[in-house]
């Protein structure tokens, strides 16, 4: 820090985190910022106004209202004790939050320290204080539920159910969470990529709410396995919450969409994720990866399906998307990374048609260019297609990215659950209540899109069960 | 706590060279089993999700039947354990059950190779439903029948035919199917299960006839879910997910070129696959 800018007081530029340089990161799984050490968090702590708490423009927007000037404040004077349970309060799994927040739509958006210069990166520092944390020697002890307590099942171990799981277990229930695969953490497991969040730190978190008493019922589909009803009646579980997430690809009527090399950003990623292709032979899941791949969409799951292409061995891969890089839902950083590993970004063009050899491979897919119209329902300019414009790309695979709808087994299988046109699990916006007695939601289920906001309704729903509990008890 | 963990073996026959059984406990999918539907199971830590059908489900034992070929690495590694050893993963009732009730006319059960054993539960519980059953086997060679007791205890006709004649007629399974269908007698039903070949060309034969061909089919699946579209099928022009729409589907309106065109997709990578576990033996 030179004197000057001391004199001047804070700085207005935030500290960078160092990251892997992008041409050696192609070439691994490793995640790629390396993190804040303790004097570049403890800087880039010193930026922040610290405003008052109910002044703070950063806590509305964080969706578990973590008490940020605090945790801030405590990492400037190098309190790190002190600032993990501040985060920790409210926030139960920082070091995943940390990494994939839409930080810069959320609590960094309306951050003072952004008026002026550079917002605080709360998130880096989120980030920082959870892996210190994770350093630490664990002294927490193991406990278990008491005898008698009140038995609560949560369905799916993504990051909605697990912050349910850990909320309950805290207020002393004996909750037990199935899960439909054979590893937990939902979409943090078998959808994004190790090199943005190692499974190391999944595995840690889950250790964790183990020790809170928590038991993992593993391969157990709710509704093949168990339904909803047996849990409740044979099973002795007095309330349920279901986390099952948006496990529903969505495959665009295109002809040629079942061609061999065409995938679904779930398969594609669960391949490489979950099953770990990229140490094939050794894991022997297998996925065939040519040299150019197309990516239809511009979310995160684009991005990652992408960026993780490239890690494969691809020698060039595509993003499609029918808007301007500017109306790309997916969050800056990713984008950013994205283009400088090499992604080739194809805007205002859409996918029309795949088209194949004769042995059902897929050679190439035929694009048809876009202009931008006037603004849709969303707010955003209407894609609007160029009569006479196509052209083809010659690829080896494609990749749909275009989101994904909630997996219906679990909802056709409980009569009386109620769903919207699309499948959501409809829910009371206070309690996150469904239309069954004893039975809450939350999560993609019912609609949300980022981990934190499923975090933030497995604390809501754990809320309102154990309310539901004690009423029923004082009945 | 970990629950839903580590299967374990009870039982295991080897039943031809390449083809082996297995009892494995499970009780709550041996409760909730229907006739059609299947589970995965990986073996191990570093195991591929493979799916496989259930066979037989004892529910007072706890225990579900599975009857395997070796056909690749995973088959190869799971036909190398035994009595006493366990899987790491299984989860199931995996897809729909068929749909059980008695009929007015006979059903005829066409099973080539491996696709007898998927094809007994479903048997078995037609026959228990009251209907007329008629059995049509088909091998490669008499050391590849398997399930023959079993089937002729559950029919009330059986044929038998290998391609090469040692055992029964010598024919494809579609001969005497075509001569059953020519009987002239009412035949409500046709279930045929084999490779994807035997059950195009059994819609084949069936399709001039008033009578509803169901096949089983077995495309390539991770998760099993709904979740990954990796089993996608054609049925009728539209996308249907095999792991929870089927994997029993009517057979004239299935794409079977696209079927079988789709299980290749990885068949370099399942050489090299199988390639790799001959080397790490054999160092
Ligand atoms: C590739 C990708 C990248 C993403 N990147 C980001 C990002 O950077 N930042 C961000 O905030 N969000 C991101 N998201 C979105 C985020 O991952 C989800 O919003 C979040 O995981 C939803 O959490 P959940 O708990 O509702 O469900 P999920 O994480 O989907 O977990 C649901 C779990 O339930 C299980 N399940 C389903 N049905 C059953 C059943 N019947 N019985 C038992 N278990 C069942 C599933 O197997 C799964 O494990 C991304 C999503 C994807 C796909
Ligand atoms: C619903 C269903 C029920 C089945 N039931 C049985 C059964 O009861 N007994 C039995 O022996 N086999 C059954 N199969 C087939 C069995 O799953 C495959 O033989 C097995 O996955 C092959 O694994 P491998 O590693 O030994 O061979 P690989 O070398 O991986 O593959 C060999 C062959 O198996 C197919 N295959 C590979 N991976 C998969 C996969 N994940 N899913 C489906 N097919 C795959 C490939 O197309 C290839 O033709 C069933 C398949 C399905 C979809
Ligand atoms: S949880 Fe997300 S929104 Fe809240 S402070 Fe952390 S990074 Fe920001
Ligand atoms: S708004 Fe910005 S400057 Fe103010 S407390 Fe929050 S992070 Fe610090
Ligand atoms: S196996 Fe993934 S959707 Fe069927």
């Amino acid at each position: 820090m030179s004197e000057t800018q001391v004199k001047k007081g804070r700085e207005k530029t935030a500290v960078p985190m160092p990251e892997q340089k992008a041409e050696d990161r192609v070439r691994n799984f490793q995640e790629v910022p390396y993190g804040y050490t303790e004097e570049q968090a403890i800087r880039e702590a010193r930026r922040c106004y610290l405003c008052v708490k109910d002044k703070a423009r950063c806590i509305p927007d964080c969706p578990v209202s973590i008490n940020i000037p605090k945790f801030i404040g405590e990492i400037a004077q190098g309190d790190f004790p002190a600032a993990i349970r501040t985060v920790m309060h409210d926030n139960l799994l920082p070091a995943i939050c940390g990494r994939v927040c839409p930080q810069e739509e959320q609590c960094q958006l309306h951050c003072l320290a952004g008026v002026k210069g550079e917002a605080i990166f709360i998130g880096r520092l989120e980030r920082f204080i959870a892996d210190w944390y994770a350093r630490q020697p664990n002294q927490e002890p193991a406990q278990s539920p008491a005898s008698g307590a009140a038995k609560v099942a949560i369905i799916g171990s993504g990051p909605a159910g697990l912050t349910c799981a850990a909320d309950l277990a805290r207020l002393g229930y004996d909750v037990t969470i199935f899960e439909a695969l054979h590893e937990p953490g939902g979409v943090l497991t078998y959808g994004i990529p190790e090199f943005r969040l190692p499974k190391a730190i999944i595995r840690r978190e889950v250790e964790n709410i183990t020790r809170l008493g928590v038991k993992f019922y593993m391969n157990a589909i709710v509704g093949k396995l168990f339904t909803i009803r047996e849990l409740m009646e044979e099973q002795g579980f007095e309330a349920v919450f279901i986390g099952t997430g948006a496990g529903l690809p969505i495959i665009v009527d295109l002809p040629g969409k079942n061609l061999k090399g065409v995938y679904t950003a779930n398969e594609f990623l669960t391949r490489i994720n979950l099953m770990k292709a990229y140490l094939f032979p050794e894991f022997p899941t297998p996925l065939k990866i040519g040299k150019h791949i197309a990516v239809m969409g511009g979310g995160n799951v684009a991005m990652d399906a992408a960026r993780t292409a490239l890690r494969m061995g691809a020698g060039k891969v595509s993003i499609l998307y029918r808007r301007t890089e500017k109306e790309m839902p997916a969050r800056l950083e990713e984008v950013h990374h994205a283009k400088e590993e090499g992604v080739d970004l194809q805007t205002l063009v859409v996918p029309v048609r795949l088209l194949g050899d004769s042995q059902g491979n897929l050679t190439a897919v035929e694009c048809r260019k876009m202009e931008l119209g006037a603004p849709d329902s969303s707010g955003r300019p209407r894609p609007v297609e160029v009569p006479g414009s196509e052209f083809q790309l010659e690829v080896d695979n494609f990749v749909f990215a275009i989101g994904q709808g909630p997996n219906p087994v679990l909802s056709q299988t409980t009569p009386g659950l109620q769903v919207d046109k699309w499948g959501r699990v409809v829910v009371d916006q206070a309690t996150r209540a469904t239309s069954l007695p004893g039975v809450y939601s939350g999560g993609d289920v019912i609609g949300g899109a980022t981990v934190i906001s499923a975090m933030g309704d497995g604390r809501v729903a754990a809320r309102s069960i154990h309310q539901y509990l004690q009423e029923k008890g004082e009945k | 706590m970990l629950l839903g963990k580590n299967f374990q073996i009870l039982e295991k026959t080897v039943l031809a060279p390449h083809i082996f059984s297995m009892w494995i406990q499970a009780p709550d999918i041996a409760r909730k089993f229907e006739p059609g539907q299947f589970l995965i199971v990986r073996l191990n830590e570093v195991g591929e999700r493979i799916p496989l059908t259930i066979v037989d489900a004892d529910v007072g034992g706890g225990r579900v039947l599975l009857l395997v070929q070796v056909v690749g690495r995973s088959t190869t590694e799971m036909s190398r354990l035994n009595a006493g050893d366990t899987i790491l993963d299984v989860v199931g009732p995996l897809g729909l059950g068929i749909h059980v009730e008695k009929m007015s006319g006979k059903v005829v059960c066409v099973g080539g190779g491996i696709g007898i054993a998927p094809l007994y539960p479903k048997a078995k519980a037609l026959k228990n439903a009251g209907n007329h059953i008629v059995s049509i086997l088909g091998a490669r060679t008499r050391d590849l029948l398997m399930l023959e007791q079993e089937m002729r205890s559950i029919s009330d006709e059986c044929i038998v035919c290998t391609d090469d004649g040692t055992y029964g007629r010598k024919a494809l399974v579609t001969e005497p199917l075509r001569e059953v269908l020519e009987r002239g007698e009412e035949v409500s039903e046709v279930i045929a299960i084999g490779p994807p070949i035997m059950m195009k060309f059994v819609c084949r034969t069936t399709a001039p006839f008033p009578t509803k061909t169901w096949v089983s089919l077995n495309p390539i699946m991770i998760d099993g879910t709904g979740m990954c579209g990796g089993c996608r099928v054609t049925s009728n022009g539209n996308v249907r997910f095999a792991c929870v729409d089927g994997p029993v589907f009517e057979g004239q309106g299935i794409d079977w070129d696209e079927m079988l065109s789709r299980l290749q997709t990885f068949s370099d990578q399942e050489q090299e696959a199988q390639n790799h576990i001959c080397r790490v033996r054999n160092q």
